[in-house]
This record gives structure tokens, C-alpha cells and sequence, in this order.
């Protein structure tokens, strides 16, 4: 039924002059999912999430999130997602508890909720002590724990993370991992892309997208089983080789 | 004959030098050896290569590139080293004809003398010589960066990070580029973040927080990790992971690709394991052994 899915996309295509960004892409992700958006550089990643996050207008195609249109409901969009990237969206100048109340506040949410959700976020992160100490002090593992929490602090539907662990160690990357399957498990749907193709085994279901098209789209075991590969690896190496793009 | 020499080296920042960066390293590297620095964003990698290529004086200990002192003979070293950095440092509005003629010019040289090293680099960006750097894409970048890095025919080759944020196809064939150099017998040390490139170098150093935790052929560093490795797998995934490290036999378990990989105490009963699994509701259960890699060895030694 369409009300489970949380994104649909029909034929959505990005036009530059001439060049064809995103290329009629048409998929769907269910309500909770995680889902692992995929491909080289280059390949159309960054402009299709941009659409689906209502920064960018489409070309031509339909998409909704959140059952909002991206055309004409990007700022409904805006309220209903959560955004998280590389480069991190904290203030380093700002204390812990600052930029939380900080994000909160964008959002809209009240004093009660803020400071509420704020005690119990500081608890979950084992971060009480660190709560008043600047941002910019902090190791880099626990400002992307922040990150991600912050990014979903205003309680959206969906979180867009756009290569979230590049450069953690692997004990930490783990952890992340770990606040992506609770977020799931309360029913917040994640859109995650990674270049860590082990990381694309953690995803309920993954695209992987090749010169602007999404060329494949399934569960990761059975992607494994259509390419007869025994890695997630093995299944983009295919996929991504087959790229015509000089761009990449 | 050892190429590259770090004796102790330590190097910190900060009013007080409260940052400690890279604290009291040691180890060599063959001539033509890849060796590979692998490690997280903090560990070091970037001061400890600034100091070898003579960017960054170290607060103690020493070091020697090609026979030559880092500090007394720093430009020496600068004649005979490469280095790319983890930024890109090109000329953005010098065409990429322009910034390799540049970087030849500086060192004395010309690109036609040095053409055949940079040949089979350098083809795949030639159709582009006369666009300006800052235009090209990510990968042309790495290209042009690298041919630039080589233009007067290091002896020895530092390459910063020059595979991350780089989509697997991108890194598999950088790396491919590597070999061949390696075959013309320059030294290379490569440093990244993915554990998955330890396997490509001949031999790696894993660092963390200012500290090389070991050093070894990846044969090696793997061959060191004593405890059985389970891989177990269920239908439900995140469950299991909780349950698995529930369980008293288990000394660690973390997701690991497909499995998780489930680091055993000794004198641990498989059957017992599969039975507690069972009980706790997981369905469609796999456990087999599976062979520690250096990513397993990594977390391992980080955990100590």
C-alpha cells in the first residue's frame, strides 16, 4: 500500500543543460527501512538526495516524502527530515548542550520538549559530563554520534545521512551503527549512503546507482545472489565498472 | 638497505603542547617497499608525514629518509622525495598542462625527461591537459596530483590519504597504479583509513591516537590474533548482536559485513552457543569459523 511507503519516486530526472544528473530514477522505501543509497562519484548520488531532501527541483518525474510533494511541499519536507553529512552540521563554538538546544529551537520544538529530550539524549550518549564543554573540543567519534542524534533530535520521519563514518576507527563506526538500527527499531526511516560496502550489508535493502540510472535495487543477499557474488563489494565492482561517465 | 628510518619520534601541538599527535614511533621501511600507515581521522598520519618530508620539525626523536636526517638534512630530502598531500595543493587555476610543467620546472627537470614514469597516469588525464585544475573531478584531481608527485622521480613516495572519500572502482584502480610504480622501485608509504587496504601493501603499520599499535605484513598482524572468530548470523540481526555479547563465552562480538564477527573465549563450547541463540528466539541461524582479518586485528589492539 502506498501509505507504507515513506518515499516514492516515478521516473524523477535532474537536468543540467545537457547533462543528465538523474536519469528516471523510479523506487520506493518502506516506512522504518534502512536503506543504502549507493553508487561511484559521479554517479548522481548527491543531486538525487538533494531533490529528495526539497533543496533541489526536479526536471521532470514525480516524487513525494512523507507523503509531501517535492515540487510543491519542500518546506512541509524540510520539517518532516532529518539531515546529517560528512562535515558535520555542529557549531564547534558552541557547548554540547548549546548546539542541541540550538536545533531543537530551529525546529521549533518547545522549552519543555527541548530540555527534556536534551537530559535524556545526554544520558543515552554517556555524554553528562561533556554536556557544557565546546563541541570543537571533542573526539571525532563522539561529534558524530552528536551529529546523528541531533540530526534526528526534532523526531522526523526520516534521516538522510550522506556518508556518515568516513574516517572513524572501526570501533566507532560500529557504535554509529549501532544508534542507526535503534533509530530504525523506533521506526524513523534511514537513508544512509557509504562507501564502506560492508557497511551496505547492514541495510534492510540497497540501489545501487550507475551513471545517473539506479541499476540495481534489492536486499543485499539477494543482489549477492543475482550477480553471484560473495560480497556487497564484489556486487558494486560489477555494477560501477560498467559506467560510462568520464567523471568519476 | 633501509629506505625510511623513525627512531622515537614524537611530535606535539598546543600552547603547552598539550597534543600529543604522534607520540615516540618507531619503524623502517625497505627500499621498494609499499608500505601502508593505516589508521582513523586523529591517529597521526598527516604529522608523521609532515615531519618525514621535512614540513614539520618533530619535538623529539629522529628520522632519516634515503640515508638523510629530517632536520639536518631536510633539503636533501625535499630534492628526492614526492608527496602528496590528503587536500588537494594543485595550482586550481593553472591548466593541468601548467601545474605539471610547474612542478618539472621547479625540481630542475622536464616532464619529457621523466615522461615514462608518469605515461600510464598521465594518458588518462591528457585528453584534459588544457582544462584548468580546479575544473576537474575527483578522480582527474588524484590523477594530475600523482603524475605531479612523481615529475622528478622520487626516490620515495608519501601519498596522504589519497583514497578517501573515494568510491571503491576509484580506489581499487589507484591503487593498481601503485603496484606499478612499486615495480619501478620507488619506495611508497601510503596511509589511509579503510582496514581493507591493509592487504594490498607488503607491509603495515596500524596507528591510533599518536601510536603505532604494530607493525608486520598483514600475514602477520592477522596471524597474531590467537582467539577463535565465529561468524554468526540470523534472521534478526541487531538482536543477535545484543544477545551475542549477553552471552559469557563471548569475549566480543560486533557486526562485521554480512556476519557478525564473534571473538570466543578459550575452552568455548559451539553447540552450547547455537543452543543460548536458539532459546533467545533467533531463527535461521549460521555460525562458522572465519579467519580474522586486520580489521578484527585492529579493533583488537585498540581495545587493550
Amino acid at each position: 500500500m502506498a501509505t507504507d511507503y515513506i518515499i516514492t519516486t516515478e521516473e524523477l530526472t535532474k537536468r543540467f543543460n545537457d547533462f543528465t544528473a538523474v536519469d528516471h530514477i523510479s523506487f520506493y522505501v518502506n516506512k522504518g527501512e534502512i536503506f543504502g543509497f549507493l553508487g561511484a562519484n559521479g554517479a548522481g548520488k548527491t543531486t538525487a538526495m538533494r531533490m529528495l531532501c526539497g533543496l533541489s527541483l526536479p526536471t521532470s518525474g514525480k516524487a513525494t516524502i512523507a507523503g509531501f510533494d517535492v515540487y510543491k511541499q519542500t518546506e512541509n519536507i524540510k520539517r518532516s527530515i532529518g539531515y546529517m553529512s560528512q562535515k558535520f552540521s555542529l557549531y564547534e563554538d558552541l557547548t554540547v548542550r548549546e548546539n542541541i538546544r540550538f536545533y531543537g529551537g530551529i525546529y521549533g520544538k518547545s522549552n519543555a520538549f527541548i530540555k527534556e529530550k536534551t537530559n535524556w539524549l545526554l544520558q543515552q550518549l554517556n555524554l553528562q559530563d561533556e554536556a557544557d564543554k565546546l563541541v570543537g573540543s571533542l573526539p571525532l567519534g563522539w561529534k558524530q554520534k552528536l551529529a546523528f542524534s541531533v540530526a534526528i533530535f526534532h523526531e522526523p520521519q526520516i534521516v538522510f545521512l550522506d556518508e556518515p563514518t568516513g574516517g572513524v576507527d572501526p570501533v566507532t563506526r560500529r557504535e554509529f551503527w549501532n544508534l542507526i538500527y535503534e533509530a530504525a527499531a523506533t521506526g524513523i526511516t534511514v537513508f544512509v549512503t557509504t562507501h564502506y560496502m560492508d557497511e551496505a550489508e547492514y541495510c534492510n535493502r540497497v540501489s545501487i546507482m550507475v551513471d545517473g540510472r539506479i541499476d540495481a535495487l534489492d536486499t543485499p543477499v539477494a543482489l549477492k545472489e543475482k550477480f553471484n557474488a560473495a560480497t556487497m563489494d564484489e556486487v558494486f565492482l560489477q555494477l560501477a565498472r560498467k559506467a560510462t561517465r568520464i567523471d568519476n | 638497505m633501509q629506505s625510511v628510518i623513525v627512531n622515537n619520534l614524537s611530535k606535539s601541538y598546543g600552547k603547552k603542547k598539550e597534543i600529543k599527535a604522534v607520540k615516540e614511533i618507531s619503524f623502517e621501511v625497505s627500499k621498494g617497499e609499499l608500505f601502508g600507515i593505516i589508521g582513523p581521522d586523529g591517529a597521526g598520519k598527516t604529522s608523521l608525514f609532515r615531519m618525514l618530508t621535512t614540513l614539520l620539525l618533530p619535538d623529539a626523536g629522529n628520522a632519516a629518509v634515503d640515508g638523510s636526517d629530517v632536520v639536518k638534512n631536510y633539503k636533501d630530502i625535499r630534492k628526492k622525495v614526492g608527496y602528496m598531500p590528503g587536500r588537494f595543493s594543485l595550482y586550481q587555476d593553472l591548466s593541468v598542462e601548467e601545474n605539471l610543467n610547474f612542478f618539472a620546472t621547479i625540481f630542475n627537470t622536464t616532464v619529457q625527461h621523466n615522461y615514462d614514469l608518469i605515461k600510464d597516469i598521465y594518458v588518462q588525464i591528457e585528453p584534459f591537459k588544457t582544462r584548468k585544475a580546479g575544473k576537474l573531478s575527483g578522480g582527474m584531481k588524484q590523477k594530475l596530483a600523482l603524475s605531479c608527485a612523481l615529475i622528478h622521480r622520487p626516490v620515495v613516495l608519501f601519498l596522504d590519504e589519497p583514497t578517501t572519500g573515494v568510491d571503491a572502482v576509484s580506489r581499487k584502480e589507484f591503487w593498481e597504479m601503485l603496484k606499478h610504480l612499486k615495480q619501478q622501485g620507488i619506495t611508497i608509504l601510503v596511509s589511509t583509513p579503510y582496514m581493507d587496504e591493509a592487504g594490498l601493501c607488503d607491509r603495515i603499520g596500524l596507528m591510533q591516537q599518536g601510536k603505532i599499535l604494530s607493525v608486520g605484513t598483514p600475514a602477520e598482524i592477522t596471524g597474531a590474533f590467537k582467539e577463535t572468530i565465529l561468524g554468526v548470523k540470523s534472521n534478526n540481526m541487531y538482536q543477535l548482536l545484543k544477545d551475542l555479547n549477553a552471552n559469557d563465552e563471548v569475549e566480543d562480538a560486533y557486526s562485521f559485513g554480512e556476519y557478525h564477527h564473534t571473538v570466543m573465549k578459550p575452552n568455548f563450547n559451539k553447540e552450547t552457543l547455537q543452543q543460548y541463540l536458539e532459546q533467545k528466539g533467533n531463527k535461521e541461524l549460521v555460525i562458522q569459523n572465519t579467519q580474522p582479518t586486520v580489521e578484527d586485528s585492529f579493533m583488537q589492539l585498540m581495545k587493550q
